[in-house]
């Protein structure tokens, strides 16, 4: 069966990938000092007798995994450009389709780790209990953390080319980031309202067909952004 | 080995390929010459399968797997080192680990790499990341090498090192088309020579002994 | 051309159309109960709203048989479709907030169905700007059929979306399982709108579709440069 062999090679992609970011740590590092950044302004601008902690925990949260995804989803693929080393991922005789699921799960794994590391330290600055609610939650982020990253990882390989790629690359991707983020934000709103969980699952559910559609249209779409 | 039949290539004015038949057997080697602008990489991409050409078709026995491709892109990460690179590249064609340390190690000593292999390709010299890319290229041991402008940049030993080791692999029975627009680079290698012009082939013929300079000649006449 | 001359009929008899809707609209149509005169945007901002959503989905299509077929007419339709459509999303986005006002209090309102036609006028910008970014006729082709293609899969999530709120905006009441809860000639009018928009959106495409063709040709024989 070719699935292994697909996502042999996939892995093969996305570990390169992830060793060449761990070795050069730019764009964790840009992360890293945004996200100070972001707990800082939100922690000092607002006025916490107005609006609790618990209403801008979204916010926050979105916001910062927003730039890390986009950082991250830039450099996929710019990276490959840098190198020249586009057209000898295409001559290689792997399925079109290894090359953006590696390239996906090394977007992934990248944002996956700023999630994994803002929660808590979000939850311990500013003093928002996150453990009751942290299965519901972790699946809220992943799932709408995967849409938005599928459709960015195959405009990137678009983007990458043309001439005001960074800027090009958030604009695209504006409305198909904002509607899973709004349903997650929501979600978890309700959620750290303690709602019932039978009104998150609603939320989850869409998040789920919406990452199934786009996964899906990625993989038909990205070999036509790069063959010729 | 490798056939191509009546490609064709191009969109509105512009041919990139006008009907271009040829083959290639085990052992020969193509080289092509022309001006920039002849075509000659379109031809190489379509070679390789990376453009589908809009009529007719190229075929290699053995598909991509058996490609290799040197040009004047490295297609090396600088953040790895010499073997990470070549072990990342020999993954995408499935060469077992065995073969790929004999061939590895070879193939380093060849072009005088040993020392380097654990070095960073971004901390590399200029001549020594051309050698790495002829290493990466060859590492799946390709039955087919397509070169375009592999001489560019090469420094005097590096080009030398490239043309032995052409010369070895034909003898081993790998078919390459080599592609420049200098003709003294290639003529002695080639065992079969074409003169490219506006996507066509304006000259296709066994070198049949001839020397650089005739070929020069010989090109002179054709293209002017 | 004959194509811009037909299409320039096309649009100036849909226009002469929709002042009769309007006509029709202000003196043989009743005035809604609750909205009053406001609500007269109804035949501006509805039409103008269902073709908005109907012109991406035509890009979409015509983006996937454009994967397919390869045929620059496709990707020439495409891109009409798409200039149109962003048009009639900015009337739709204009007019919203002038028949809010009046009835709601406020200008804008990040209500769920204008929110949604936000989004719908940036996938409209991302696919312009996306088309103005590649200057190879053939890369922009088939990038922008990718992006037309993302662009009609959102759309039915958006639509969703409408749903999933309680919101201030005025629920469906045309479309929908029971009856249309209007007045007879109201639906009357909304339905003559409809058809003009209709034709509004035809004549536009035809004209941009002709001027999209002109211009190709005027670029292959090296009279323009690409914008």
């Amino acid at each position: 069966m070719r699935l292994p062999k697909l996502l042999r090679h996939a892995w093969t992609v996305a570990s390169k990938d992830l060793l060449v970011e761990f070795r050069s740590r730019t764009a964790i590092l840009s992360v890293a000092v945004f996200v100070v950044l972001v707990f800082v302004v939100f922690q000092f601008g607002h006025d916490p007798t107005a609006v609790s902690n618990v209403d801008l925990a979204p916010s926050i949260l979105w916001v910062t995994f927003t730039f890390a995804a986009i950082l991250a989803m830039n450099r996929a693929f710019q990276l490959e450009l840098e190198n020249q080393a586009l057209d000898g991922l295409l001559l290689a005789p792997i399925e079109r389709s290894s090359i953006y699921l590696g390239k996906l799960i090394a977007n992934l794994v990248f944002v996956a780790t700023i999630e994994v590391i803002s929660v808590p330290l979000f939850s311990l600055f500013f003093n928002v209990p996150v453990l009751p609610y942290l299965l519901p939650l972790i699946a809220l982020i992943a799932l709408a953390t995967v849409g938005f990253v599928a459709v960015g990882t195959l405009f990137s390989a678009m983007t990458v080319r043309t001439r005001f790629a960074e800027l090009l690359l958030p604009v695209l991707l504006l409305p198909f980031m904002i509607l899973p983020q709004w349903w997650a934000v929501v979600a978890t709103g309700q959620l750290f309202a303690s709602r019932p969980l039978s009104e998150i699952l609603g939320w989850l559910n869409m998040l789920a067909v919406y990452d199934i559609v786009f996964v899906t249209l990625a993989l038909l779409l990205f070999p036509a952004t790069v063959n010729e | 080995m490798l056939l191509a039949e009546g490609l064709r290539h191009g969109f509105g004015a512009v041919r990139a390929l006008d009907d271009v038949s040829f083959g290639l057997q085990p052992g020969q080697t193509l080289a092509v010459f022309g001006p920039n602008g002849a075509g000659k990489t379109t031809l190489l991409k379509v070679l390789a399968g990376l453009i589908r050409p809009q009529r007719g078709r190229a075929q290699v026995d053995g598909g991509r797997r058996a490609i290799g491709w040197i040009g004047h892109q490295p297609q090396l990460y600088g953040q790895l080192t010499v073997r990470e690179n070549l072990r990342f590249w020999a993954s995408l064609y499935d060469v077992p680990e065995s073969e790929f340390l004999l061939r590895k190690d070879s193939l380093l000593v060849r072009l005088g790499l040993q020392d380097h292999e654990h070095r960073r390709v971004s901390e590399l010299s200029r001549g020594l990341v051309q050698r790495a890319a002829i290493a990466r290229a060859l590492i799946h041991d390709p039955r087919v090498l397509l070169l375009d402008e592999p001489f560019t940049g090469l420094d005097r030993m590096a080009a030398e090192e490239l043309r032995e080791l052409l010369s070895e692999d034909a003898a081993e029975g790998r078919a390459s088309v080599l592609v420049t627009h200098n003709v003294d680079e290639g003529a002695e290698l080639a065992t079969h020579i074409a003169f490219m012009r506006a996507g066509r082939f304006a000259h296709f013929a066994p070198r049949a002994g001839r020397g650089p300079q005739q070929v020069s000649e010989d090109y002179r006449n054709a293209i002017a | 051309m004959r194509m811009l001359r037909v299409g320039r009929w096309i649009t100036a008899i849909a226009l002469l159309l929709l002042v009769g809707v309007y006509v029709r609209a202000l003196v043989f149509t009743p005035v809604e109960r609750m909205q009053g005169l406001a609500q007269k945007i109804y035949y501006l901002h509805v039409p103008a709203a269902i073709w908005t959503e109907t012109a991406m989905v035509l890009v979409g299509i015509a983006s996937v048989f454009y994967l397919f077929l390869k045929d620059p007419r496709l990707d020439r339709f495409a891109a009409a479709s798409a200039e149109v459509g962003v048009v009639f999303a900015a009337v739709v986005l204009t007019t919203g907030p002038i028949w809010g006002k009046p009835i709601w209090g406020t200008w804008w309102s990040w209500d769920a169905r204008l929110t949604s036609m936000l989004f719908l006028f940036l996938l409209y910008v991302g696919y312009l700007l996306l088309r103005s970014a590649v200057a190879d006729p053939a890369t922009r082709a088939r990038y922008a059929a990718v992006l037309g293609i993302c662009g009609m899969g959102l759309v039915p999530f958006i639509h969703f979306s409408v749903y999933l709120f309680r919101t201030l905006h005025p629920m469906p009441i045309i479309l929908k399982p029971s009856a249309p809860s209007m007045p007879g000639s109201m639906v009357a009018t909304a339905l003559f709108s409809v058809g003009v928009f209709t034709l509004l959106y035809v004549g536009f495409v035809v004209q941009r579709y002709a001027l999209s063709y002109l211009r190709e040709q005027l670029e292959a024989a090296g009279e323009v440069g690409h914008a």
